[in-house]
This record gives C-alpha cells, structure tokens and sequence, in this order.
C-alpha cells in the first residue's frame, strides 16, 4: 500500500535483513540442513519421477520382471509380486504420500488457524461456541471417523485428505488460539484500537504476523504427522487400490505374503522411506522454532 | 478557552468474581482539558488513573456518568469510536509494547492515518509527524523496526503515531516511567513542544509529582477511584490542602517538611471506606478526631477549571 509513497529502500531493505538473519541462524543448525536436505532429495525425486517412471514400469500387466526377488542386478531393491522395481515404486510412492501429506496440512493449518484467531480475538460467546465445537472434535475417535468419511466419500486421495485434516485441524486451533490471547493482551493491540482498527485489521496485521512463527513451525510437525496417517489409513485399505503410495506398497507386501516369504526388501524400504521424510520435517521443524523463538538461539 | 475533554461523574466498576465485591476503579471523577492545556493526574499505584485514562479513549466502557470530547458525549458504537479517536489519541507506558514489533517505523506510524482513510500523501504526513516527534531526518527512521532503536526513540514513534492523526488532544498514561532519566526529559519536552507549535491538549497520568511540576499546568490527585484536590500546579504542588497531598509532597527529598508517612492499609477498590474515603490513613484525623470524616460522605470535586483549588476534605475546608 505504502510503497509508492515513500523510498523503496527503507521499507524492504529491513524485510530483507529479516529474511537473511533467518537463513544465517538457520544454516547454523547442522541437523536442520540434514533435514532440508533429505527434504529436497525426495521432493525433487517425485517431481522428477515421471521423467523415468512409465506405465510399463508400473503396470502389473505390462513389466518383466522376476517375482518377490530379491535385490539382484537391475533391481537395487527387488521386486514385488508382480515383479515391479520396489525401488522405483517407493519413488513413484512418494508423490501421492507427499501431496497428500502437503494438501492435508495446508487445510489442517487454514481450518486450525482461523479458528484458533477468531476463538482467541472473540472472547465472548463466539469464542467459547468455537472451542466447544473444537472439544467436540478433538472427542472424535480419529480412525473410526476416518474409516467412515471415506466410506461416505468413496475410497481414495481426496477422502483420506478430507479425513486427516478433519481429524488433525484442532491441535493447530488450540495452539493458534493460546497464542492469540497472549498476543491480544500485549500494548500494542491496546494502540491500535485507539488509532482506529477494528477487529478484522487487528486479527490480520497485529495478531496474525505473530502468531504466524508458530503456525509455522507448528504445519512443519503436522506434514510428518499427516504423512504418517495418510500410511495407516492406505495400509487399511481406504486409499485409491490403483494407486502406489508408501501406505499401500505396505499394505500390498503384506497382503501379498512378504511377511512369510521373509520379503524384507519389500517390506523396508515404503517404511523407511515414511521414517526418512518424517524425520526431515521433524528436523526442518524443530529447526525452524528454534530460529524463530529467540528465547531458544541461546543453546 | 474551550475545553476539549471534559468527563462528567465517570465512575467505572469491574465485575467481581462471584462472592466478592465489585472493584470501583473510578468513583465518581469531574475533569476538564482545556485547548493548550496539560493536566496531570497524579496518584498511587491502584487509586484507578490508568482506569480513567483508558476510559477516556473509549477502551473502558464506564458504568456511569460520561466522557464528553469537543461537546459532545461520545458514543460507544464503531463508527462513533473511531470519529473520536481521530482527535483524541494514546500514549502507553510502554514504548516497546506498544509497538507491534513485526511492523516498521513507517507502518507504526502509516496505521492510523490508513485506518482512517487518510492514505493521500501518505509518506508525507509520516514524514511530517515523525519530524515533528523529533526522529529527524525521518527518512532515516522510517525502515527501522522497534526492536532497532531506544526507548526514547520507540516513545517518539509511538508519539508519531497519534500525531499523524492531528488530534487535539493526547492521553498519556505514564509516558516516561519506562524510560532513562535522561530520555524522560526530552519526552517531556517534546509534548510541551507540542502544546506550543500545535496548540496539543494532553492529560498526563503519572504517579510522580515532579513530573507534574515540569509539564503541567493544572493537576489533579487522584485517591481511590476519586479526585481529591485539584488546581493549577502552583496550588496543589506549593500549597498543598488536601492531607493526602501533603503527604506525597512530604515525602518528597527537597521538601523541607518532616516527611509524613502514610499508616494504615493500602486502598482497596472492593471496598471504599465510608465517609471521607481517605479517613483510615488521614495524618489530620489521626491528630484531631472530626465525626465527619467516618460518617459523612464528601461531595465529588466539580473539576471546574476555572474554580481556584480545589480539595474533597472535611477538615481543610
């Protein structure tokens, strides 16, 4: 709004510094680099999946490999029932495990954090009906609702996203609206009142920017989460059949005798590879807290 | 001249919890600004100044009486809020607090005019009032963010703030208890700046009757939730009345009285005591005995500015 009015300089060189100063004290945290870095491997693996991941490697009908084998040449981690590279299936996997795991946050954040800012700015009835409803829905035994949303909405990506978020937006709500009454009790609130803002101007430029740190690293830990649930709600059948993501590859080894055949190979790799991309967002987010909260730069 | 704030028999209670009673922060309060005028509200920790303070901005609604801002009383509805609040402004203790610290020197400052529709030549008129806060060159300051800068300086952009909104009067709530001896001064001049180049009206709470003296022109003690004595500076300051009054002066190094120490308990809103409110820690009642002073109630000071001294005392009077 302001730039036209005044020197460009003084109002972005500071932005600038802001962002610089985040990524000096941020390349200071080795465990948050690994993070970032495993982070980037597996998402510019499943951007890039498609350049050398076809339907004849995908396709039970259409490959040649052996079957249930054992990591030999040309298949670095063996092969499935149907003789289709595990390697290039847990690849393949990580596009619809990640996307599903980034939608299902990005709801879980948007849901979670207007709630918690309206919750935490009304005080009155509004407030307090909004937090019954979100009680309400922290009583909901996750699983059960999840098995039945996706009954209701037909099995696949978008009702195992629907579910996650549904079921994980109140952790989000609780936290931004604890951290909203904290803000709303500080001066400035107080000041801005007085220059004239009303509620939405003081919940959008006043509360929101310092409650957005939090959000922040709060969605890091929630992506981990909703990855793992995508994983347990594939693994029990109410993911897309047709389609590979991590969950279902463990579902299909184990309904396809991996575990008596003594699979391992098929086994490990869809879960650790669910371990690895947990662990990277874990590590991004603990990372990310503690360069933001400035009480915590001094360890 | 024209007084530009006035409040009427404001009192203002908080709810208690369930089972006590009722806090009277402010009891009973008659106060005018004048154009050009400073009037300081001085008072212990708890007697209600913050109270009226905020209730004269309209961020406590009172449960009584009113605030009246250029004649008329104000309303409590947005839109009434806000027209009033464009010539009635807050300065917090606090300048570090009160600056959101996300948002630079220029949008602390850009706010209100923005909130108030007043975006032609923006940059200008936050120029222009920081200049006139004394951030001067206010290129120099307008990228920076509160936590770059000095409580003097964060208190002058905070100044800034109201002051690009060209109000007519300024409500500061103990502008300077938060800062160094050494800023405390400047700010204080800065606001009788102020009244000098642009006619600024300002109410000055403050628990520290030296500041009163430097600044200004009127002032009014305040005891539990009431104004006990009020008049120009030189009355209430060098010719105290009210013993509450003596007391404070009394305490004071260069006053050249033996000091007189206040017994008793501290007041406590939930429970005003009746008659002179002030009866259980009075040095004067203490010494000579007035039936009065426990049983009879004191009328509440009429804050007519124009009235020589005035003081809410049985035995003074």
């Amino acid at each position: 709004m302001s730039a036209a009015t005044h020197t460009p300089a003084a109002l972005d060189v500071p932005r600038h510094h802001a962002f610089g100063r985040f990524c000096r004290a941020y390349a200071k945290r080795p465990a948050g680099l690994a993070g970032l870095g495993l982070l980037v491997a597996f998402g510019v693996l499943a951007l890039a999946a498609p350049l050398f991941i076809g339907d004849d490697q995908l396709n039970v009908i259409k490959v040649d490999g052996p079957q249930l084998s054992p990591p030999v040449d040309g298949y670095p981690l063996g092969t499935d029932q149907a003789g289709r590279s595990v390697l290039l299936l847990v690849i393949w996997g990580a596009r619809e495990s990640l996307s599903i795991g980034l939608i299902a946050t990005a709801l879980t954040v948007v849901l979670g954090s207007a709630v918690g800012l309206l919750a935490g700015h009304y005080q009155g009835w509004v407030g307090k009906v909004l937090m019954h409803v979100t009680d309400w829905f922290i009583a909901l035994p996750s699983l059960p609702l999840a098995i039945s949303l996706s009954a209701v909405l037909g099995q696949g990506a978008a009702s195992i996203t629907i579910a996650i978020a549904v079921t994980s937006w109140t952790a989000t709500a609780r936290l931004v609206r604890a951290q909203t009454l904290a803000v709303e009790a500080r001066p400035f609130i107080e000041r801005a009142k007085v220059l004239g803002a009303g509620n939405t101007q003081i919940m959008i430029r006043h509360v929101l920017p310092n409650v957005m740190p939090l959000i922040l690293v709060s969605s890091t830990l929630t992506v981990a989460s909703a990855i793992l649930s995508e994983a347990t709600l594939t693994f029990l059948g109410l993911g897309d059949p047709t389609g590979v993501t991590w969950g279902s590859m463990l579902q299909a080894a184990l309904m396809g005798g991996a575990v008596t055949a003594g699979a391992w190979w098929y086994l490990m790799p869809p879960g650790i590879a669910i371990l690895v991309v947990v662990l990277g967002f874990t590590l991004v987010g603990r990372a990310v807290e503690h360069v933001l909260n400035p009480r915590m730069v001094t360890r | 001249m024209k007084t530009v704030l006035e409040v009427r028999d404001l009192t203002v209670t908080y709810p208690a919890r369930r089972g006590a009673a009722p806090a009277r922060a402010v009891d009973g309060v008659n106060l005018q600004v004048r154009q050009g005028e400073i009037v300081a509200l001085v008072g212990e920790s708890g007697c209600g100044k913050s109270t009226l303070a905020r209730a004269l901005v309209g961020l406590v609604r009172p449960t009584g009486g009113q605030v009246v801002g250029d004649g008329e009383p104000l309303g409590y509805s947005a839109a009434a809020l806000k027209a009033y609040r464009r010539h009635t402004q807050l300065v917090l203790q606090d300048p570090g607090g009160a600056l959101n610290p996300r948002q630079s020197v220029f949008d602390a400052v850009a706010e209100g005019p923005r909130l108030h529709g007043l975006t032609d030549r923006l940059g200008e008129r936050v120029h222009t009032a920081l200049a006139k806060a004394g951030l001067r060159p206010p290129e120099q300051f307008a990228g920076r963010f509160p936590h770059e800068m000095s409580g003097g300086q964060q208190q002058r952009v905070v100044i800034a703030g109201a002051l690009a909104l060209e109000p007519k009067v300024i409500v500061a709530d103990e502008p300077v208890a938060s800062l160094d001896a050494s800023v405390r001064g400047e700010i204080l001049k800065l606001i009788l700046e102020l009244r000098d180049s642009l006619g600024l009206s300002a109410l000055v709470v403050s628990h520290d009757l030296g500041l009163a003296w430097n600044i200004a022109d009127r002032v009014a003690v305040m005891y539990l939730g009431r104004i006990v004595e009020t008049g120009t500076v030189e009355e209430v300051l060098l010719r105290p009345r009210h013993p509450y009054t003596r007391a404070l002066l009394s305490v004071l190094p260069d006053s050249g009285e033996p000091p007189v120490l206040l017994t008793g308990e501290p007041p406590d809103p939930t429970s005003v005591p009746g008659g002179c409110r002030f009866h259980p820690r009075c040095p004067l009642r203490a010494a000579e005995p007035d039936p009065r002073c426990d049983g009879l109630d004191l009328p509440v000071l009429t804050g007519d500015p124009s009235a020589s001294a005035l003081a809410a005392c049985h035995l003074v009077q």
